[in-house]
C-alpha cells in the first residue's frame, strides 16, 4: 500500500493465522481473538478463502470493529482491523 | 404546541436549581433514565432465530455455519431444535435413547449424535455422509463438530424443545452440556418478533 501508515499502526498488532481455513471459520477465529485485545488495539489476520474479502468488510460492519486495511500478497489476505 | 409567554417563574426556579446541583447529588429521575437507554441498546442488538427442525447432516451444517457467523458478528443468536432436529444435540456416545420401545427403535433406526448424521439425499448407507466427510477434511472445511463447539463457546444458546424431547424419550442428561432450558412454541415466537432479528426454519 503506498498509503501513509496511520499513526496506530506503529503499534504492534497481534496476529491471527486463518490460512486454510473455509468459511466461517475466519471471521469466527476473529471474532474470539479479537475479544482478548483492549479497545483500540489491532488484530492483523492473515486468510487465503477468497470468501473472507466481502466476509470480513461485513462482520466490520456488523460489529463497528474498523477494517482499517486489506492487501494481498501471493494469495494471502491480510485484514488490519481496530478493535471498537 | 404552546409556548408560555409570560416567564414562568416556578420553572425558572426548578431549573435553577437543578442547574446548582453538583452532579453527584443528581435526582434520581436523571438516572431513572439509564435503563431505558439500555432497553434502546438492546432494541438495536441484531437477533438470528433458528428453528433447526432437521437431523440431517446438510441441514444441520448450515444451521451451525449461520449461527457459528452471526455469534461472531455480534448477533444474539438462538436455535430452538426440534423434532429430528434434537438427535444431533444428543451426546455422541449415546446409543440407545427413550423409555418404551418404540422411542428405542427410533434411536436404534437413527442413530443420535453430532457425529452420526445422515445426508437428506445420496446417503447410500453412509457412503455420502463419509465422502462429504473426506472432502470436508480435504477442503478444510470445518466440520459439525468444530462448528458446534465453536458456537457454543461465542455464546449461541441452543434450546430444546420440551415435547419433542418427551416424545423421543430424551432426558437432559442425554443431550449435550451447555444447551438452554427446554421450551415450546411460544418462546419462540416471542424471540422471533423481538427487533431486528432475522429468523429461518432449516
Amino acid at each position: 500500500m503506498s498509503l501513509p501508515a496511520p499513526a496506530a499502526t506503529t503499534v504492534e498488532a497481534t496476529r491471527l493465522d486463518a490460512r486454510g481455513l473455509k468459511c466461517p471459520m475466519p471471521i469466527v477465529r476473529t471474532a474470539q481473538q479479537i475479544k482478548t485485545l483492549a479497545s483500540g488495539e489491532l488484530l492483523e489476520v492473515l486468510a487465503t478463502d477468497p470468501g473472507a474479502v466481502a466476509d470480513f468488510a461485513a462482520w466490520s460492519r456488523s460489529t463497528g470493529n474498523e477494517l482499517v486495511r486489506q492487501s494481498i500478497d501471493d494469495g494471502v489476505y491480510t485484514f488490519v482491523l481496530r478493535r471498537k | 404546541m404552546t409556548t408560555p409567554t409570560v416567564p414562568d417563574t416556578r420553572l425558572e426556579r426548578e431549573l435553577q436549581e437543578l442547574l446548582s446541583t453538583p452532579v453527584s447529588e443528581a435526582p434520581v429521575e436523571l438516572a431513572a433514565s439509564t435503563p431505558a437507554a439500555a432497553s434502546d441498546a438492546e432494541a438495536a442488538t441484531k437477533r438470528l432465530v433458528i428453528i433447526n427442525w432437521s437431523g440431517e447432516l446438510d441441514r444441520v451444517w448450515p444451521t451451525l455455519i449461520m449461527s457459528s457467523a452471526a455469534a461472531a458478528s455480534g448477533y444474539k443468536t438462538s436455535v430452538f431444535i426440534t423434532f429430528w432436529g434434537l438427535l444431533p444435540f444428543v451426546k455422541d456416545e449415546r446409543r440407545i435413547t427413550g423409555e418404551n420401545w418404540m422411542q428405542k427403535m427410533l434411536s436404534f433406526m437413527q442413530r443420535p449424535g453430532i457425529s452420526h448424521l445422515k445426508l437428506s439425499k445420496m446417503n447410500f448407507m453412509g457412503m455420502g455422509p463419509w465422502m462429504i466427510g473426506s472432502l470436508a477434511q480435504k477442503y478444510n472445511v470445518a466440520k459439525p463438530t468444530e462448528l458446534l463447539e465453536a458456537a457454543q463457546a461465542m455464546g449461541v444458546e441452543f434450546i430444546p424443545c420440551q415435547m419433542s424431547m418427551e416424545m423421543f424419550g430424551l432426558r437432559r442428561e442425554d443431550m449435550i452440556d451447555g444447551l438452554g432450558e427446554p421450551a415450546g412454541a411460544a418462546t419462540v415466537l416471542e424471540l422471533m418478533t423481538q427487533p431486528n432479528t432475522a429468523s429461518l426454519f432449516i
